[in-house]
């Protein structure tokens, strides 16, 4: 893969080309865990946008400070303190939220995505650049929780954001909010992405 | 909750609340590791090794914070504890059976941002379990991930050999398992109290 030259680059690539779930299948705890409602889903996507931008930030301007030997441990303290933040303003703007996301909101600390763009791409670069891709990787990140939250609540409980959309005949599937329903939905969104990959794939040299 | 009964703890961690297939804590290494039938249950003992040290170093970690008020700093210190176990237990491992250290790879060190770890130590101090108490729960923890693990790694053995369509190959495949897996555990639903 080629390096990306603008910084309109670094913010698109997670968008669309890098998506850190469908494309790079990263942070998938979270992901299937709380996304059985597209409200969940949202919130849950934008903690984490808050966290990946101020920890890309951070990390980025310590770059030169941080010894070799101990980044990990320094990203993760890095990332600990921001995600104490975010879940006690969770806390102060909704209880009821905060109920619901439960200890998922703690566990932002342990997503694999923020560790690893601190890792692969805030150490290495300058902080502007670093907050661009922090942004657009959080908003891959939050469109990709959206994509499946939507669907599972639409599926299991007919509504969407609380509002029914359904006659009142419709059956819920209440698979889709059970624990296995995540797995399915998630495992429908990669499939189509991989047909699109492939089916564009087979286009470019013919 | 704090009366649970030992046995009724360890049924609830190890069957009916599976961390990796109820709570989807751990799918990282759940779908990384599980290729292979003996790397899996390996990891699964290293997860388990390292949730009982650091389950128990976080019931010691949370009495600290309380008596001195600073629970804002819980989940700081529970990752630093963490991360030093998984370090002690990588050592460890690198000494004993370096074949082993090698098979692991990256997962080894990934264990300290296994979600299943932090969030056992979360989920014991929200539940105020006692220290016996918590260490079963580690237990029941660690023995439900290893079984996730082991039977997720015997399906997808023998699904090398099955012919599947190239598009469905890999992730996907691997959490339609899942998936499936995780409705069978459903079945276990009545046992916990």
């Amino acid at each position: 893969m080629k390096q990306p030259t603008t910084g309109t680059d670094e913010f698109v690539k997670g968008l669309w080309k890098e998506n850190p779930v469908f494309i790079q299948v990263l942070g998938m705890c979270p992901v299937l865990a709380v996304s059985n409602t597209a409200r969940n889903a949202l919130a849950m996507g934008l903690a984490t946008l808050f966290v990946l931008v101020l920890s890309n930030a951070v990390v980025s301007l310590l770059r030169d400070f941080i010894p070799k030997q101990v980044r990990i441990a320094t990203y993760i303290l890095v990332i600990a303190s921001f995600v104490t933040v975010v879940d006690y303003v969770i806390q102060a703007i909704s209880l009821d939220l905060h109920k619901a996301l439960g200890a998922f909101i703690s566990l932002i600390v342990v997503n694999c995505l923020i560790l690893g763009r601190a890792e692969a791409f805030a150490s290495k670069n300058t902080v502007g650049r670093s907050i661009l891709d922090g942004l657009g990787m959080g908003l891959g990140f939050v469109f990709a929780l959206f994509c499946l939250g939507a669907v599972r609540e639409i599926l299991g409980s007919g509504s969407l954001f609380g509002v029914h959309l359904f006659h009142e005949g419709f059956q819920d599937w209440v698979v889709m909010i059970l624990p296995s329903g995540g797995f399915f939905t998630l495992a429908g969104w990669l499939l189509l992405f991989n047909w699109l990959r492939q089916r564009r794939g087979a286009e470019v040299p013919g | 909750m704090t009366d649970d009964s030992l046995w009724t703890i360890f049924l609830n961690a190890s069957l009916v609340n599976n961390f990796v297939l109820a709570y989807f804590l751990g799918i990282c290494p759940f779908l990384g590791v599980s290729a292979k039938l003996a790397t899996a249950s390996r990891m699964g003992a290293a997860v388990t090794f390292v949730m009982l040290v650091s389950s128990s170093c976080a019931y010691g970690i949370h009495q600290l914070l309380t008596a001195i008020d600073a629970p804002y700093l819980r989940l700081i210190s529970f990752i630093a504890v963490i991360a030093s176990t998984v370090q002690l237990v990588e050592m460890f491992i690198k000494k004993v059976s370096p074949t082993l250290f090698r098979a692991l790879g990256i997962f080894l060190p990934l264990i300290t941002t296994n979600c299943a770890i932090l969030g056992l130590a979360l989920f014991q101090t929200n539940k105020g379990y006692n220290f016996v108490q918590c260490i079963v729960y580690a237990l029941g923890a660690g023995v439900g991930f290893t079984l996730a693990l082991v039977l997720m790694a015997g399906l997808r053995e023998k699904l090398e050999l099955a012919q599947v369509p190239d598009v469905v190959r890999g992730t996907a495949l691997a959490l339609v398992l899942a998936g499936l897996l995780s409705m069978a555990f459903m079945g276990f639903g009545g046992l916990g109290g």
